[in-house]
């Protein structure tokens, strides 16, 4: 048997999406604690001896992805401009990934607005996904977050969501900037 | 308060402006001047509609929101059948209610926005899918409904409608072609799709031998494969040993459920 932290950072290396430790130890014969041991070394490796890129668990798998603070230059390489959500798509993303399942109507409460034409966009950028209908009348749809979704904001699942801050929190940060020249209204960039 | 600092298409929402005016004032959230706040949220919108900006209904719903509100504020507390009626409700109870519901999905949005972003912050090592490998033969699979229509829909522009209309005296029949494609088919392991079309038949005799095609199938006289995706198509026998081709082509493959 080769080396087996070489042998599966090649099985990352050559994976077409974030590969599962299930799926690892099945493929190389051995227990699954000893793959979780593996990918832990080398996570630990990546950062000991800073390289290019880190070992991200994302989506219930690992996936090997560049760091961060070197995104500018990899984006010179691609020639691409960043896609950027518009607001009406975070807000209507944020709300569908915590309160999932949830309907158009609760969505549209919730924001104040018609979100139709943002939830489409979101499903046909497969982030957003119909999980059933609702068993009330009218069968409306209920939305719920999707693995892309899980993949594109690099978090391994949905407990992974960044904590919703309660009033009290916001109450005393709006305390604290108060004064700061840039209110969230304000920032720029839409 | 200048209203002309501030444009509507700034903000997501009315929820979204209120919030801002609230802010900008340092109002207390669950203690909202419904006065005050209605008068700033009108001149808002009235600037905008002086500017022929269109103004989105839900903007305008939330100022009858906000008149209803003030309105019940102003009205004396009816006090009926005696003094049980303490608990009733604030009329600004739901609007903060709201306010503060939002506020929370606000900064939830905002927090997704900052975590690091695939394609954006950091970029994948993605290797290519593999290629759909070539198995070889006898691993046939059965042939989808799409695929058989983006096959006759390639034979129909291959024959395009011809321009002059002609008299024919004898048109082929699906009864005909179904005998003909049968006996094409005696003795025979397999048969090429495209050798049931040759390239002089016209477009009427094109339709009439993929009906011939569907019917077969739905008697289970004919089982449709390909090796792989929009590969060429088979067609086999259903009913004399062929056991090499190991699929399974049901009616439901063909949406002939």
């Amino acid at each position: 048997m080769p080396d087996l932290k070489a042998l599966v950072e090649a099985l990352l290396f050559g994976a077409d999406g974030p590969l599962r430790s299930d799926r690892l130890a099945e493929v190389l014969e051995v227990e699954r604690t000893v793959v979780n041991d593996v990918l832990g070394a080398l996570q630990a490796e990546y950062e000991a001896r800073p390289r290019g890129f880190f070992l991200q668990e994302v989506a219930g798998g690992y996936q090997l992805r560049t760091r961060p603070e070197f995104a500018d230059y990899l984006r010179r390489l691609g020639r691409t401009r960043p896609f950027k959500f518009s607001r009406p798509a975070l807000e209507t993303l944020a709300i569908v990934a915590y309160r999932q399942p949830v309907t158009r109507t609760e969505i549209e409460y919730l924001r104040g607005v018609d979100s139709g034409s943002v939830l489409k966009t979101l499903l046909d950028r497969h982030l957003v996904r119909i999980l059933g209908k609702k068993d009330v009348p009218g069968k409306p749809a209920i939305y719920g977050t999707t693995r892309e979704f899980l993949e594109l904001f690099g978090l391994a699942d949905l407990a992974a969501l960044p904590t919703l801050k309660e009033f009290s929190e916001l109450a005393a940060e709006a305390d604290m900037d108060e004064s700061a020249a840039v209110l969230p209204e304000e920032m720029p960039g839409d | 308060m200048d209203p002309f600092a501030i444009h509507l298409e700034n903000f997501t929402g009315p929820l979204d402006l209120l919030l801002h005016l609230i802010r900008k004032n340092e109002m207390e959230i669950t203690d909202i001047p419904i006065a005050e706040i209605t008068t700033q949220y009108l001149a808002v919108i009235d600037t905008m509609q002086s500017l022929n900006l269109d103004v989105a209904g839900e903007f305008l719903l939330m100022a009858a929101t906000l008149l209803h509100i003030k309105s019940r504020m102003l009205l004396p507390q009816i006090v009926e059948d005696g003094a049980e009626e303490e608990d009733e409700e604030d009329p600004r109870a739901e609007l903060v209610r709201r306010l503060l519901e939002y506020q929370k999905y606000k900064e939830a949005a905002l927090q997704l926005d900052e975590l690091p972003q695939l394609n954006r912050d950091l970029y994948a090592r993605t290797a290519p899918a593999p290629e759909v490998v070539e198995e070889g033969e006898g691993e046939f699979a059965a042939v989808g409904l799409y695929d058989l229509l983006q096959a006759l829909q390639q034979l129909l522009k291959d024959r395009p409608e011809p321009m002059v209309h002609e008299v024919t005296a004898e048109q082929l029949s699906v009864a005909d072609r179904i005998s003909q494609i049968l006996t094409a088919l005696r003795g025979q392991q397999s048969l090429a799709f495209t050798e049931l079309f040759p390239t002089n038949a016209g477009r009427h005799e094109v339709v009439v031998t993929f009906l011939a095609m569907l019917e077969l199938v739905k008697l289970r006289l004919l089982r449709l494969l390909q090796s792989q995706r929009f590969g060429a198509i088979w067609l086999t026998p259903a009913v004399t040993e062929t056991a090499e081709f190991d699929a399974d082509a049901d009616e439901e493959t063909l949406g002939y459920a």
